[in-house]
């Protein structure tokens, strides 16, 4: 992991909702093809962290680069399109669009045709749909849905949502993907699947993975180094070891007795 | 530009101001509680209206006439939520206000076939008096009249929504239909007397606007009514005081442009524009809070 | 795609020429073909707000406003200016524009009912700016306007609009537009620039009421402003949510029957806006997803196997 570029640099970042400070002096950064961790207990901030990364809350104090270049101010889509992408807590897919359609939409920053070329039904709009198809359905494939292409998003099941999501904001071609909490929600068999499904995606698309989770034991199995949020601050950071020894991760976590 | 003037024009606009507030607040609480932006309500106003006509014709006086338009008015309001809106209950909130578009072209068409399009006038019940408060200002007995009945019926609505077993059913119901459902309050009832007391308020306020432009007829609901909409949306629509502030507001505005000389054509126009502007810098009305959806 | 584009085209044309005979036969008197303009105004109107409620799932009730720039500026360039008629179209559709883009853009951070009202607000406004300029007649508008438009003018004006919209909407451009009415925070995050998409809903709507606005005032000889009131933007609503939100097919068939409906109802003036709004009741409580339920009928052509299972899409503005 040597000298490698820092994809994403947050420096002393803090947000501050009416007087209360939700993320806190906050400092982190990830490499070019790290998978990273976020943990902490609940209403840690983890998923403020993520908003603030993602661009739907702007930072009151600090500084977020992302691949070398400052973002904070930028909205969601602007940062998407500087190849960050995210899933959510609570799932967010176009529930009455189709599976396929779903994934489309991913691609649609990535369009070749305009609006006018679509109106007037011209060759490029013609190439550009027929491209966004194709593409969208071996993306299907690798996440075992091209089976479902045709099928409305809202009457999947529930593990199969999580799913799509997650290839909904791959489709995006992200160099970082952001993970809230994806396995919430799953059995331990799904879980474990889906912990191998993270990491296959991490060494096929070679991209970098930041993920949350708030149950410990599961980010320790497949990050290479987790970051520990509590109440706004980072308490600390390392590989899943020393964060496995760390005392003040220890007093955190049984503070919330988990 | 006077003293005098403008203290005139500010009892002037407070008067119809009250009206716009008593008309708002049906509005707002519907709006409170089930999030339905109730087009049928102007339409209500116009009933109280008519009841009202009725009841003096009949020889009734000031008071027994009120009391009498609000209750058919809030009985109506209640058949309203039950025929048309309680089948709704769970459809898409564009439904619910086409359904209720449609209930307000009904009982207008209602009124322009049965009692006839044009404008009947209103009898005498209290007779206008003027009164000299200093200076050029006057205040006659009907906007005295208004005045009192709108202190009144907001004193009885606070106590009925803070101090009641009802009120507080109001308010749970309005804040988590479903979290009141399964503390046992009774949603259904509790919509429907949201709905009688929010039609009893247009029904007073029916009979008093008819009192002060003594005149009746069937569309005669659907300015003031927007009107009240454009100021329970201006207080932050949902918010009791927020509609009397917003009601308020409006008809003082609204009486000050018309009184520049030239601009009475534009009054409707500025009424907009207040709305828009602060919409634009205040989404959710003046007193509205800013819910910012969790992500 | 390109095939079913084109067939769709094909029996529009056919359509189009069967009533055109007719008309020519004399077989449809001039009655029937003041229904049938009536009737392609009102689907202009609609599917073109359908774009905005529909599609994007943006709550705007100022139709009528975009209606009435288009009929304006239009009239006046026929009537004063001496423009002819395409290019005056042109400039009422594209005055209508630029008034959804300057509506549009501060507005776009409203969302549902408060949208709704502000749009409200604005189309009001709109009206009142011609009621009180003397330049365009005042409270009683504009008259002898040259009567320009037709069946045909009609027919291929709303065989545009619907090609158009249809085109944006089946295209990646309008999954952008659905993907916002569907959930507007996932859909930022998938790189979708929401506030253009949704200026450009409203611009496009407001672009095609002008263009509805435009064929009614040369075709009916006159306009005022109050027939551009709000009550003309609910009875435009109304036509998009009787049909079906988001689904072109069933705002179309729902503006036919309505708009039949009111016709026929002409001929009963004492009951004709109690049985109406009696419909109206009826049909949100026992048909609350529209007429078809939004099923939309292009699917059929796509699909093998016929109807497919799509629970049509509902939305909570």
């Amino acid at each position: 992991m040597a000298a490698q570029q820092q994809l994403l640099k947050v420096e002393n970042v803090s947000r501050v909702f009416g007087g209360l400070k939700a993320v806190s002096d906050v400092n982190l950064e990830i490499a070019d093809g790290e998978l990273v961790g976020l943990i902490g207990p609940n209403g840690a901030g983890k998923t403020t962290l993520f908003n603030l990364l993602t661009g739907v809350y702007e930072p009151s104090e600090g500084n977020i680069a992302f691949n070398g270049t400052r973002v904070n101010g930028l909205k969601p889509y602007q940062i998407t399109k500087r190849g960050a992408a995210r899933t959510f807590q609570n799932i967010r897919l176009f529930s009455d669009m189709t599976v396929l359609e779903n994934v489309m939409v991913a691609y649609h920053m990535h369009a070749t045709h305009g609006l006018f070329s679509s109106i007037l039904r011209l060759p490029t709009h013609f190439k550009g749909e027929a491209d966004m198809k194709v593409k969208a359905l071996e993306f299907l494939k690798i996440f075992k849905l091209e089976g479902k292409a045709d099928e409305v998003a809202k009457n999947l099941p529930y593990g199969e949502q999580r799913r799509l999501e997650i290839a909904r904001a791959l489709a995006a071609k992200p160099k970082l993907l952001l993970l809230d909490e994806p396995a919430a929600g799953m059995n331990p068999q799904e879980t474990t699947d889906l912990m191998n499904l993270i990491r296959w995606i991490r060494d096929e698309f070679k991209i970098t993975i930041l993920l949350i989770e708030h149950d410990m034991g599961l980010v320790m199995g497949v990050c290479e180094r987790i970051y520990v949020l509590d109440r706004g601050q980072m308490i600390a950071s390392g590989t899943p070891e020393q964060i496995r020894a760390n005392q003040k991760v220890i007093e955190a976590y049984l503070g919330q007795e988990v | 530009m006077t003293f005098d003037y403008i203290v005139q024009q500010l009892i002037n606009g407070i008067s119809i101001g009250s009206i716009y507030a008593l008309i708002a607040l049906g509005y707002t609480m519907v709006y409170g509680i089930i999030k339905l932006i109730n087009f049928a309500h102007g339409d209500v106003f116009f009933v109280g209206a008519y009841t009202g006509y009725f009841a003096a014709k009949a020889g009734l006086g000031l008071i027994l006439s009120l009391v009498l338009a609000m209750v058919v008015c809030g009985v109506l309001g209640v058949i309203i939520e039950r025929l048309a809106y309680k089948p709704l209950r769970n459809a898409a909130r564009i439904v619910i206000l086409i359904t209720a578009i449609g209930v307000s072209f009904l009982l207008e068409n209602l009124g322009i076939t049965f009692l006839g399009p044009q404008a009947q006038g209103f009898p005498e019940i209290v007779k206008k008096t003027d009164f000299t408060l200093f200076g050029g200002v006057v205040i006659d007995s009907i906007q005295i009249i208004v005045l009192v009945v709108t202190v009144i019926l907001m004193a009885v609505l606070q106590y009925i929504v803070h101090r009641t077993k009802i009120g507080k059913a109001m308010r749970a119901v309005s804040y988590d239909m479903e979290a009141a459902r399964l503390m046992g309050i009774n949603v259904d009832s509790t919509i429907s007397a949201t709905f009688a007391i929010g039609s009893a308020l247009a029904g007073a306020a029916g009979v008093v606007f008819a009192v002060m432009y003594p005149s009746v007829d069937p569309l005669m609901g659907i300015i003031p009514g927007l009107k009240a909409f454009i100021a329970a949306v201006l207080g932050g629509i949902g918010i009791i005081p927020g509609a009397l502030v917003g009601g308020l507001l409006l008809g003082v505005v609204e009486t000050g442009v018309q009184s520049i000389p030239g601009m009475s054509l534009w009054r409707d126009g500025v009424a907009f524009g207040i709305l828009i502007l602060i919409l634009i810098f205040k989404p959710t009305g003046l007193f509205g809070k800013n819910v910012r959806e969790k992500v | 795609m390109n095939k079913r584009f084109f067939l769709g085209v094909a029996i529009s044309l056919v359509f189009y020429g069967v009533i055109q005979a007719l008309i020519t036969g004399e077989v449809l008197n001039d009655s029937y073909v003041d229904t049938l303009v009536i009737m392609g105004v009102n689907i202009i109107l609609a599917v073109s707000l359908n774009l905005i409620n529909g599609f994007t799932g943006q709550f705007s009730i100022g139709h009528a406003g975009f209606m009435s720039i288009g009929a304006y500026v239009s009239a006046i360039l026929t009537t004063n200016e001496g423009y002819s008629f395409p290019l005056a179209l042109l400039c009422g559709c594209l005055a209508a524009a630029v008034a959804g883009l300057i509506i549009g853009l501060p507005t776009l951070r409203l969302k549902g009912d408060y949208l709704a009202i502000a749009t409200l607000g604005f189309g009001e406004i709109i009206r009142i700016v011609w009621l009180n300029n003397d330049y365009v007649g005042g409270a009683s508008g504009l008259n002898g306007i040259e009567r320009v438009t037709d069946w045909t003018w009609t027919f291929f004006l709303v065989l545009i609009t619907v090609v158009v919209i249809q085109n944006i909407v089946k295209s990646s451009h309008g999954r952008a537009l659905i993907a916002i009415r569907e959930n507007e925070i996932a859909a930022e995050s998938m790189g979708v620039n929401v506030t253009r998409y949704k200026v450009i809903a409203f611009v496009v709507g407001a672009f095609f009421a002008g263009m509805a606005g435009a064929i009614s005032a040369h075709y009916f000889y006159g306009i005022a402003p109050n027939s551009f009131n709000f009550m003309k933007s609910f009875e435009i609503l109304v036509f998009v949510v009787l049909g079906g939100l988001g689904s072109t097919t069933g705002v179309i068939v729902g503006t036919i029957l309505l708009t039949l409906l009111f016709t026929y109802l002409q001929d009963f003036p004492e009951v004709r806006m109690i049985i109406y709004s009696l419909i109206l009741i009826l049909t949100m409580i026992f048909r609350p997803k529209g007429l078809l339920g939004s099923v939309d009928v292009s699917k059929f052509f796509t699909k093998k196997g016929g109807a497919s299972k799509d629970g049509g899409t509902t939305t909570t503005p």
